[in-house]
């Protein structure tokens, strides 16, 4: 049956050709039947009309595409600017809306939920409706509702971050009146999404919505189970945490970790197995390493949250638990690794013709060192060095740039040009420019974190030869300095790299090449009843 | 071996079994790390000291969560010897048991504050927050000469309250005081008997070097400076440190 699938989705739609996960495997028996069923799907109009009167919703999609270039600089920008104040603290302006301590969770947010999470909610909309055949539940209403409500949770939780209205809590800032309606914007997510998959012709349920999947339930567990907090008052935007001490940092941090594994790790797999698989045209390397790939994946990722909390007050048993599953958690995460890498197999060839698909490519290498500098971090020995340095926000930023960053700029690439009906990017050398940009931008800022993470953990336990500690405090920030203003000198060129993504982008929509009608993959009565 | 992957095909046509089977199975984790951290007793060791904090101390704290002082400075100081020299004991879960929400923090670009109460005086802490370099040349940190201003306590006893309703043992006197208790902390002058009788150890002080107004600054140095001074440690022994 899946074959079938997979074959008439192959011919009558081709958003789904590759994408559809398991073919590759196919017995030679099975293959014949396709055969067999491709030809029923091109003689017989009827059903291919049927199937292609499916009108996808694409205008929400288009916006959450837009805003992920528009958030995506802004949380660039605010990086690089808060990274210049730690190189030279003048930067803080004397001003209570501008120091670091208020501009960081606005850099982190709009990074991770605005950037991040506008490109998880945009490609899951648009990769639900094609690997499912159908139109997205609840229509545009639905698509623009979630649009308009997660863009005005963004911009409610930076004002307050400006104005000082935090949780401090560490990727769950926001105080409760956002959190209420974030929840609000989610659950509606949920119910759109997993309303489009009910609706689908698909028997199968596509390995990337799978991912998508685990990612929206477990963020909504995450974000409610975290946030649970008393008002002041309900004229007040304060409130006070439900847990306390111990049990409120357990649960940050099962929360916290959670959001890498689900927000930054499940959701952008479920990009890495639609856009690879869709860009080098070829089907994902094995069926069966996704299935292990997903359960194990998830199973584990949630044990990790004690390895931030390594050597305090946590009691040791929790602390184990989390050491000993974060370093189990490096077989699933590089299986998903060589699924997504092996999927290029007798294709690598396009690395060097296809400047989006290096993006998604190299982002599955930059997953790769990060899942494995993740466990290694871990391991209670290594974390007693590594904690409180910058060693981590390297960690972060190899995944977060490298990974995530990669991925979404590749699954851009493809986008643009899809959805706005376009032959091609109206740029290939400025992708290519883009890309060594961004390369490098990394390359400096993690290399520049790992000097200065490791070379501030060993000065804070450095004893001089009469068993004092041999540096101040202030000594160690002293020596920071060069690495913060090689560190910014990296983010100036990640920047650099995703304001020439805008222009080629905008150029892309603006004056790209259309597709001519008769090329066109939805005939124009679909592209009408949009 | 892998012959039970082929029966994956039921939960992949099912929307709603996946759905469960994906909570279930992300659920078990936290559920076995989270549950019995608020089952098992010794998980905050039993010493004693610690205290709620005082009103102008609350406000200061709030003061602190709102500046979002945690991403340069962390509250926990590892059993290690260079942190023990550098800072003080180790950090013990007791002490943050009243931390709505704990402020443990995960960076240290600054020195770790857990035990930063008593150590510098209350003019070089409030004349550091003014302008850090003046003090401190290497320093990175933004000045906060902006807490100078008068400090809006009005909702003092709605903060109690809700933190009374999440656990902290306020007591209706203790609430009905607030306003009082709060101003006599900041003024040297006042009357210390009712303040001292509920809060032990609670030290009065013109925080901010001014005895009269009560501002932003005052609430922050106030908190600072009984960071990491409830639990005397001459006091306690070894076994009440033992957790699980």
């Amino acid at each position: 049956m899946i074959r079938i699938k997979d074959a008439t989705a192959r011919l009558v739609l081709l958003p789904c050709d590759g994408a559809c996960g398991d073919s590759a495997a196919a017995p030679v028996g099975e293959n014949l039947v396709v055969a067999a069923v491709s030809a029923t799907a091109i003689l017989a109009p009827g059903q291919a009309a049927r199937v292609e009167e499916v009108g996808y919703v694409e205008a929400p999609i288009r916006a959450f595409a837009i805003a992920t270039v528009f958030w995506g600089i802004v949380g660039f920008l605010a990086g690089v600017v808060i990274a210049l104040q730690l190189a030279f603290p003048l930067l803080n302006l004397d001003l209570e809306w501008t120091t670091f301590g208020r501009l960081r969770p606005v850099h982190t947010s709009a990074v991770i939920f605005a950037f991040g999470g506008n490109a998880l909610i945009g490609t899951s909309l648009f990769i639900v409706q094609r690997t499912c055949r159908a139109r997205l539940f609840g229509g545009n209403d639905a698509g623009w509702f979630l649009f308009w409500g997660y863009q005005f949770f963004i911009v409610m939780a930076a004002l307050g971050y400006v104005l000082g209205i935090t949780q401090s809590k560490e990727y769950a800032e926001p105080e409760w009146y956002v959190d209420l309606w974030l929840t609000v914007v989610w659950v509606a997510y949920l119910i759109v999404y997993g309303g489009t998959i009910v609706r689908r012709e698909e028997p199968h349920i596509y390995v990337a919505n799978w991912f998508y999947l685990a990612f929206i339930i477990t963020i909504a567990m995450l974000h409610i189970g975290n946030n649970i907090s008393v008002p002041v008052s309900l004229g007040s935007s304060a409130s006070y945490s439900a847990p306390a001490g111990v049990q409120g940092a357990m649960i940050q941090w099962w929360y916290g970790h959670n959001a890498v594994g689900f927000f930054l790790t499940a959701g952008f797999l479920g990009m890495m197995y639609y856009f690879i698989p869709k860009q080098a045209d070829r089907p994902i390397y094995s069926y069966r390493l996704s299935i292990v790939h997903f359960w194990t994946l998830i199973f584990l990722y949630i044990w990790a949250g004690p390895h931030h909390l390594h050597y305090t007050a946590l009691p040791d048993w929790a602390q184990t638990l989390g050491m000993v599953f974060s370093v189990i958690l490096w077989m699933p995460s590089w299986g998903g690794m060589i699924n997504g890498l092996m999927t290029l197999s007798g294709a690598w060839d396009k690395l060097r013709t296809n400047a989006a698909l290096r993006f998604s490519v190299v982002a599955v290498g930059f997953y790769a060192m990060a899942t494995f500098e993740g466990p290694l971090m871990s391991i209670k020995a290594v974390n007693g060095l590594s904690h409180y340095t910058d060693w981590t926000i390297g960690h972060v930023h190899s995944g977060a740039l490298g990974w995530n960053g990669f991925i979404t700029f590749g699954a851009l690439y493809y986008l643009f040009p899809v959805l706005w009906k376009k032959k091609a990017l109206w740029s290939e050398k400025l992708v290519a420019w883009h890309f060594w940009l961004a390369t490098l931008g990394i390359v400096l800022y993690i290399s520049a974190m790992w000097v200065s993470g490791i070379m501030q953990g060993l000065m804070w336990r450095a004893y001089d030869e009469l068993g004092f500690l041999q540096y101040s405090f202030v000594e160690t920030v002293e020596a920071m300095h060069p690495y913060y203003v090689i560190r910014t000198l990296g983010g100036v060129l990640y920047l650099t790299g995703a304001l020439l993504m805008a222009f080629n982008l905008w150029k892309t929509v603006t004056v790209g090449e259309a597709i001519e009608p008769e090329h066109a993959t939805v005939p124009a009565h679909a592209v009408a009843a949009e | 071996m892998f012959r039970w992957l082929r029966d994956h095909g039921i939960i992949e046509r099912n929307l709603v079994l996946m759905g469960v089977l994906t909570l279930i199975t992300v659920s078990i984790g936290g559920l076995v790390q989270i549950v019995p951290l608020f089952a098992v007793e010794t998980t905050i060791e039993r010493v004693s000291g610690v205290r709620p904090y005082t009103p102008l101390e609350q406000v200061g704290r709030d003061i602190y969560v709102r500046e979002g002082c945690y991403t340069c400075h962390s509250q926990m100081i590892r059993p290690f010897r260079d942190e023990l020299e550098r800072y003080g004991h180790y950090s013990l879960a007791a002490e943050s048991m009243y931390d709505h929400p704990f402020q443990w923090g995960s960076k240290r670009t600054g020195p770790d504050l857990a035990r930063v109460g008593g150590r510098y005086s209350d003019d070089w802490q409030a004349a550091h927050l003014r302008s850090p370099r003046a003090l401190v040349p290497g320093s990175v940190m933004p000045p906060y000469a902006f807490l100078d201003r008068p400090l809006d306590y009005r909702d003092i006893q709605d903060r109690m309250r809700a933190l009374r309703a999440v656990g902290v043992p306020y007591t209706d006197e203790m609430i009905a005081n607030a306003r009082a208790d709060l101003e006599a902390q900041a003024r040297p002058d006042a009357d210390p008997t009712g303040f001292q009788s509920r809060y032990a150890r609670a030290r009065q002080g013109a925080f901010d070097g001014d005895p009269v107004r009560v501002t932003e600054m005052d609430a922050l140095v106030a908190y600072l400076q009984m960071l990491g001074t409830l639990v005397d440690f001459r006091d306690v022994t070894p076994a009440q440190l033992r957790q699980p």
